[in-house]
């Protein structure tokens, strides 16, 4: 071993460590500290309280609301993503048929590559205030405008308990779908084309090129679309600020709220060892999450 | 060749960093910040004398922080900063102003050096009780006892209109200078109706009446915006509640007491508020609306009459016509035995302002609201904001030509003498503010009537009441 490989490293290493101490370690430490407290966020310094916070959180309606809001978000939202994304990319890449050997997308893809990723540009607000629009209760809104000319009643959708979470849910998966069909493409493309021609002289139809190629070698991407859409459902906060009812406070009534709502509001009421303790619970469940779903996923990767 | 599930490979070494990555940072750090200490302390006084009754130093700096809202920074920047300067012309006025009040403020007094003088409004400001409980805001009691700028003898708390110095006390301790006088009622075009031969309802049965005829005209009668100020619609709910049964009703709710929302008088006009979705007379699609958006149907004319305060004629200038000329009528009585007389109207100082203890400069901060509570700094503000509100100043605003909308609003508080009522609740109490709104959305849209409208909130009630946790107040 060479003299002076360690003060190197450590050379290397002390910068980025502190940064990820100052700013990830020491933030997060001192959050289950607070989550202990009663405290207001002023100068008087928090007062301990053991686990009355997240007491106070196990008893909270609300907090139900939004456990069970992020289920149906941790299964609907990957679930639809990725299977819209999926059929995309595979039309984009590999549905046109082969030309010369080379497995193209369908007529247009080109086109559609862009219009599909389009959304994907949007800040995250834009396309909020965007479907504040579309989806305005009367008339003036976009759905209701066409419904109302075909002579139909117009729909309140954020409005009905039942539809709200869906409609502010169809639009991160708009807005998602553009970055998956991307990634997918990405490893589509790394798929070798003498696969797909080996399984089209063995007669393979296109759904069975899908199914029994596209979609095995391409598992290793589809694991992490599924964690980034998985911590997504549980980060869900700027689209239900900007849309929900109750001026963005997980309206009607709660339908809509998640943890990260809760949480943002606590804090707005100056309840930051309440917010904490919030922003720990859903620290342990985004946590647990990712550890289940890299355990349940795990499959053999296959190498070319 | 493929790996074993024990082995790591590079690539999923790297996705696992990113995935803890991901999750570790947005999940918990933003919430995390250190306090310091309390710093306290005056920064430094010289002797009190009538002229300086707080003794501050000529040469004091005083930090304001002004809510760049509906009534914008001018009324800072062209009026009361000058006037300061006017009477100190050695001090200093370092002027911030923010549309987040919260964002700039709260980490200030973590770091144990708020600003001297904060205008702490808006959808992001920082919760008075909060604040009060902390012990975070300087005691006003000494400003309402200093000898006011314009007479000095008489005293600054004699110089405002009555119970603006109640409007800013916790449990009988002025904190919060509420500096704008506020009146509520529901607003309709003077043209619309004129053109129509209709007239503002006196009572219930009158308005039920006037809706079936502007229902007959093809125009919704009546309606709010649930998306996000239903708050608008359960101050008329309790407006009504106190005419029918007195003042009192509002006080039992603001101090929580046992069955103050279940009271009958409560539920009686909860109850008739509640008939008007199934009788057709508000339009359903207004609960996924907001205010700006059901206002801007009135200004069109396709809405007769709506709820709110009297900022609603500025806020509205822009998109308002001409010739629409707002008018302002008290929320209908209920019938002939009321206990308070049908001109009674919810008035409301508002817009608050406060003072932090621990600023480095606390009597120039009190000084700066002296001097903002004379008449020529008031009548600066009525004059400069686009609203003309009237503050709580009394005779700042004599013979100034208000227009049409703060006009009536002004004859509709002279004419209610003394059955002007308040409540307090909301901004004492967040979460019962916001039980409240989800329920009106409730009753008004016809999914409850008016007795689970009252026994829901009273629930809330109850356990804010039961929940040590949260400070209570009392007036």
């Amino acid at each position: 071993m060479r003299h002076g490989k360690y003060p190197f490293v450590a050379g290397f290493l002390f910068l980025p460590v502190l940064l990820y101490v100052t700013f990830v370690i020491y933030p997060t430490l001192r959050t289950f500290y607070i989550s202990m407290t009663a405290w207001r966020g002023f100068s008087v310094a928090p007062k301990w309280i053991g686990f009355d916070n997240y007491k106070q959180l196990f008893d909270d309606d609300r907090f139900w609301q939004a456990i069970t809001h992020h289920l149906e978000l941790l299964v609907a939202l990957p679930l639809i993503t990725i299977a819209v994304a999926l059929f995309f990319a595979f039309l984009l890449n590999v549905g046109g048929g082969s030309k010369g050997g080379v497995r193209t997308g369908v007529w247009g893809s080109k086109f559609y590559r862009v219009v599909f990723f389009l959304p994907q540009v949007l800040a995250i607000a834009i396309v909020g205030v965007m479907f504040q629009t579309v989806y305005r209760p009367d008339n003036t809104g976009l759905v209701n405008g066409v419904l109302t000319k075909l002579g139909f009643d117009p729909v309140a959708l954020l409005v009905n308990k039942n539809t709200a979470l869906w409609a502010i849910m169809f639009v991160a998966i708009w807005q998602a779908i553009g970055f998956y069909v991307v990634l997918f493409s990405a490893g589509m493309s790394s798929i070798p084309a003498e696969i797909y021609e080996a399984a089209e002289l063995d007669g393979a139809t296109r759904a069975s090129l899908f199914f029994r190629v596209t979609l095995p070698l391409l598992w290793d991407t589809i694991q992490v679309a599924w964690v980034y859409l998985g911590i997504a459902a549980f980060d869900f906060f700027a689209l239900i600020n900007v849309l929900a009812q109750d001026g963005g406070y997980g309206g009607p009534d709660g339908a809509t709220t998640t943890l990260a709502t809760e949480l943002y509001y606590a804090a707005s009421k100056s309840k930051l060892g309440y917010a904490s303790a919030i922003g720990v619970v859903l620290f342990f469940l985004t946590l647990t999450f990712a550890a289940l779903t890299l355990r349940v996923t795990k499959r053999e990767t296959i190498e070319y | 060749m493929s790996n074993s599930p024990s082995e790591l490979s590079r690539r999923t070494v790297l996705r696992r960093a990113a995935v803890a990555g991901a999750l570790a940072v947005p999940a918990v750090s933003f919430l995390a910040a250190c306090s310091d200490d309390d710093k306290g302390g005056d920064g430094g006084t010289v002797a009190k004398t009538p002229t300086n009754p707080f003794g501050m130093k000529e040469d004091a700096t005083v930090e304001v922080v002004i809510f760049d809202g509906g009534y914008g920074q001018k009324y800072a920047t062209d009026g009361l900063e000058p006037n300061f300067k006017a009477a100190w012309p050695k001090a200093t006025v370092k002027h911030t102003a923010t549309q987040d009040i919260t964002a700039l403020v709260q980490p200030r007094f973590q770091g144990g050096n708020p600003p001297e003088f904060v205008n702490n409004s808006g959808t992001k400001s920082m919760d008075f009780g909060a604040l009060v409980a902390d012990d975070q805001l300087a005691d006003l009691t000494e400003l309402w006892d200093a000898p006011s700028v314009d007479d000095p003898n008489k005293k600054v708390r004699d110089t405002v209109f009555a119970g603006t110095v109640e409007a800013g006390s916790f449990n009988g301790k002025p904190f919060v200078l509420y500096y704008v006088s506020t009146v509520f009622g529901i607003w309709h075009s003077d043209k619309l109706f004129k053109d129509n031969g209709w007239e503002a309802p006196k009572d219930w049965a009158g308005f039920l009446a006037l809706c079936e005829k502007i229902k007959a005209k093809g125009i919704t009668p009546y309606g709010y915006a649930g998306a996000n100020a239903a708050y608008y619609q359960w101050n008329v709910i309790l407006t009504q509640a106190a005419k029918i049964g007195g003042g009192d009703v509002l006080k039992n709710i603001d101090n929580l007491e046992d069955g103050a929302w279940t009271n009958e008088a409560v539920v009686k006009a909860a109850t008739a508020w509640g008939t008007l979705a199934s009788k057709g007379y508000i339009n359903p699609a207004f609960e996924g609306l907001k205010h700006t958006e059901v206002q801007l149907q009135q200004n069109q004319y396709k809405l007769a009459m709506y709820p709110s305060g009297d900022w609603l004629e500025g806020e509205q200038a822009a998109t308002t016509p001409k010739d629409f000329v707002y008018q302002l009528a008290p929320v209908p009585a209920y019938d002939g035995s009321d206990k308070l007389s049908p001109a009674a109207v919810r008035s409301a100082a508002g817009e608050g302002y406060f003072v932090s203890k621990s600023a480095a400069s606390k009597a120039g901060g009190l000084e700066f609201m002296r001097q903002m509570l004379s008449k020529k700094s008031a009548r600066a503000f009525t004059e400069i904001t686009e609203a003309h509100a009237p503050t709580v100043v009394a005779g700042a605003s004599d013979g100034f030509a208000f227009p049409a909308g703060v006009k009536s609003s002004q004859a509709a508080l002279a004419a209610a003498g003394k059955d002007v009522v308040t409540l307090f609740f909301d901004g004492w109490y967040q979460d019962l503010d916001k039980e409240a709104r989800a329920a009106t959305n409730e009753l008004m849209f016809g999914r409850i009537d008016g007795k689970a409208w009252a026994e829901r909130i009273q629930k809330k009630a109850d356990a804010i009441k039961k929940d040590a946790s949260i400070t209570k107040f009392k007036r």
